[in-house]
């Protein structure tokens, strides 16, 4: 194995872990949000035991994300020195911001957390928007970076110099908000989706129409609301995304959509893997024209496919496949949210079929599988370069050699936080249950965040 | 002053304050470690009760740094990321390890010591590995033989000026953070806990300063240009010592303004966070204008004007929007009463 692939597979790996967290820790907070402003409606005590529950979730996970994501940054020096010399120079701002968002986010979670019974309730609220907009700036910041990975703005570049550089240009890179908008959006809905698998399941194994089973009916209803809203613009926003793709970066979209002919009247392939020998997606579903369609808004859009491309600028074309389960994924959870409003709200059905609320459960691991296959798609897609026609992979990776050995210490790392940090999240719930803190919260004098045991 | 100079300021700035926030940070996680089985004196208590809030912030510092150093000298963070790959790869499992089980000490009650002790012993290496850095920039362990900056670790490893940076590291990690948490348990009115915390300040604090003099001692030997030219600033070394001795001055003599109580942890805290300022100072101005000797220099290392211009104007602006927010912060947890006095044994964890 060569040392470039064994610094992929790190970076890789360290990055496939981490944003399990950080898309939780961005998603979880609107979700506690949402709930503190119901109980300010309704004053229903059950649902600030539900931002005290998912308070505790998301202090827990922080306690992996953070240190994922000062690895992951710091890893990028460590691993890519290339590539961060030129980020420092020429798009040095996102990073910048980011940090500013991240003391937000650490100083108003410490205090939502460790001052919540000494600040007044707005105060509590006001912490909290800051906690979620720290968390959402911070998501938005670093996929400023990527997008710039994929639409270089900002800077000329001249005999291997970096000239005439611009740094605000570099921030504003074409497709900056696009992308941004679109790992925002798909956070909302892993946030939305991973407390309803859980509140579906607690349904399950509790008896219909008992308290427990209510309280989670509750949970899942929010999720199922948010989670609709923001899996549908995650659609829209996806589709601009992939006309974005057309226009700057043909060969990813080519490649996404295993189309190998430029052409007009491109037809759309759905599922499959794409056959290099054949030069066709093998087991796909084809739909005529919708392709162009798609690209530009008409059926005579010409979309341009790999072989106006010289293969060794191929992305890899496994990426049909990922991307198609992305889409297939986010389609779902869209279905999965419409019919569990419209049961509920419309049918008036207080009980879900046990089919549905098993395809709940799947729901939030989909989910995150999604915005593993999206991530993988999107940054895979733009191989072989790191910064689009710039700076290759190659030319960025540390020179260093031997790899493999950190590679082997920093996946056991990875499993000894995964295992235990689930072995914590279980033990922590099984020990305070819902109706401990049902009852902690009606008697005003004993603290109900901070507890816990 | 030149932008880069102004830069590799505000450089040293982000290092200093991270360096004492992550000392307190890492030394109360191993005070709550050591103390952990006598609870009567509260000393357990005291440091969780300053670390659950603060731990979150401080590893924000460590990013604010790393994000300063390829922003500001994007050419110095190339040789840097090459040449610390290895110490800087185990600091990061290192820190993943102590700040997950940080967090999960504080959950998992039952399971708290056994956790306590994976994220004390894990956090009081980090210093020690994380000032190794210092050495390794002193360009005597790097080898360009194959035509690109490589770390001999062996060399590394046999180097007594290393193991000096590396018990400096660690002991005045211990000195610090018992001097903050002597005053922290002060403030709270936990009187035994400031016993035993003043205590630990008065025995690492001489050690700490040993360990410092050990530093210049092996520098004289291994770092000849560096030694000489922080012996230029001789005068502001023995201001640094003078600070030192107001120190100890504030930890043994008896309080002027508590009858029947020794020690003023605050003045002492103060006159050590000036002890450290100076003596980093000129140990910061004699390594200029190399960052890492002999090769990258801040010019040549330095980032383009007009993304330095960006950058400045944000750290004005990004500091000022935060500023509030830290007094606030600072409000609720290092000067509330009812925090620091917090009567349930059970209190501030997560």
């Amino acid at each position: 194995m060569n040392d470039i692939f064994i610094a992929r597979s790190l970076f890789g790996t360290t990055m496939a872990f981490h944003i399990i967290f950080a898309t939780i820790g961005v998603g979880l907070p609107l979700m506690i949000l949402t709930a503190e402003l119901t109980y300010q409606k309704t004053k229903n005590l059950e649902y600030v035991v539900m931002a005290k529950r998912w308070t505790k979730a998301f202090a827990v996970l922080l306690g992996v994300g953070i240190p994922t994501g000062t690895i992951a940054g710091v890893q990028l020096s460590l691993l890519w020195p290339g590539f961060m010399e030129v980020i420092g120079r020429v798009m040095p701002l996102p990073f910048q911001i980011e940090i500013y968002a991240f003391f937000i986010e650490a100083l108003f979670m410490s205090i939502y957390v460790y001052a919540a019974e000494r600040i007044a309730p707005w105060m509590r609220i006001a912490s909290l928007i800051l906690v979620a907009l720290g968390a959402l700036a911070s998501a938005v910041l670093i996929t400023n970076v990527h997008a710039f990975q994929g639409t270089p703005a900002g800077f000329r570049y001249e005999d291997g110099k970096f000239v005439d550089i611009d740094p605000w240009a570099a921030f504003f890179n074409p497709s900056f908000f696009v992308t941004a908008m679109h790992v925002a959006l798909s956070a909302y809905v892993v946030g939305a989706f991973v407390v309803a698998s859980v509140a579906a399941f607690k349904m399950l194994k509790n008896k219909y129409g008992s308290k427990l089973y209510h309280f989670h009916q509750k949970a899942l209803m929010i999720s199922l609301i948010v989670g609709g809203i923001a899996s549908f613009l995650t659609a829209i926003n996806g589709h601009a995304a992939a006309q974005y793709l057309h226009e700057y970066q043909p060969e990813k979209l080519a490649a996404a959509e295993g189309l190998f002919e430029t052409q007009s009247h491109a037809p759309l392939a759905i599922g499959g893997f794409t056959d290099r020998e054949t030069e066709s997606v093998k087991w796909a579903i084809e739909i005529p024209w919708a392709l162009s369609f798609l690209a530009g808004n008409s059926f005579d859009t010409v979309v341009v496919g790999l072989n106006d491309f010289p293969e060794e600028f191929w992305p890899p074309l496994f990426v049909h496949t990922l991307f198609n389960a992305m889409v297939g994924i986010g389609s779902l959870l869209i279905l999965i949210a419409i019919f569990g409003i419209l049961w509920k709200r419309l049918l008036k059905k207080d009980r879900f079929p046990k089919a549905f609320l098993w395809l709940l459960v799947a729901s939030g691991p989909l989910a995150v599988a999604a915005i593993e296959f999206g991530w993988i798609f999107a940054c895979t897609g733009r191989q072989p370069w790191v910064i689009y026609r710039i700076l290759s992979t190659a030319q960025a990776a540390t020179t260093a050699t031997d790899l493999g050995i950190l590679f082997i210490l920093f996946v056991g790392v990875y499993i000894i936080l995964a295992i235990s940090v689930v072995f914590v999240l279980l033990y922590y719930f099984r020990k305070n249950t819902v109706l401990d803190d049902l009852q902690r919260a009606e008697e005003k004098s004993v603290p109900l965040f901070s507890s816990n045991s | 002053m030149t932008d880069a100079l102004i830069a590799i300021t505000v450089l040293w700035g982000f290092v200093f304050i991270y360096a004492v926030m992550a000392t307190m940070d890492f030394g109360a996680g191993f005070w709550s470690m050591v103390y952990f089985n006598r609870e009567k004196t509260k000393a357990t208590n005291i440091a969780n009760r300053y670390l659950s809030p603060t731990w979150e912030v401080t590893n924000t510092f460590i990013v604010a740094l790393v994000v300063a150093v390829y922003s500001l000298f994007p050419t110095a963070a190339y040789t840097l990321g090459t040449i610390l790959l290895i110490p800087g790869s185990i600091i990061l499992l290192l820190l993943a390890l102590r700040s997950a089980f940080l967090v999960f000490s504080n959950i998992a009650a039952e399971y708290r010591k056994p956790l306590t002790y994976i994220s004390g012993i894990t956090g009081i290496l980090i210093p020690g590995l994380l000032i190794s850095v210092l050495p390794i920039t002193h360009g005597q362990f790097i080898d360009y033989s194959t035509g690109f900056a490589q770390l001999d670790l062996q060399k590394l490893f046999a180097s007594p000026n290393v193991y000096a940076f590396i018990g400096f590291g660690i002991t005045s990690t211990l000195f610090l953070s018992s001097l903050l948490l002597a005053d922290y348990s002060k403030v709270s009115k936990e009187m035994e806990a400031y016993r035993v915390y003043l205590r630990d300040a008065m025995i690492f604090g001489p050690v700490s300063l040993i360990m410092a003099f050990l530093i210049m001692y092996t520098l004289k030997i291994e770092v000849a240009w560096l030694y000489d030219r922080m012996m230029e600033d001789l005068s502001l070394l023995l201001v640094s010592l003078l600070f030192f001795l107001i120190g100890g001055a504030g930890l043994f003599l008896p309080s002027f303004f508590e009858k029947g109580i020794r020690g003023m942890p605050r003045i002492s805290m103060v006159a050590v966070t000036a002890q450290y300022l100076i003596a980093s100072y000129v140990y910061g101005k004699s390594h200029l204008p190399y960052i890492v000797y002999p090769s990258v220099t801040i010019e040549a290392a330095f980032t383009d004007p007009n993304s330095f211009r960006a950058v400045f104007i944000t750290y004005i602006v990004g500091f000022a929007i935060l500023f509030p927010g830290f007094i606030y912060f600072w409000s609720l947890f290092m000067h509330d009463k009812r925090y620091l006095q917090h009567k349930n044994p059970k209190e501030g964890t997560r």
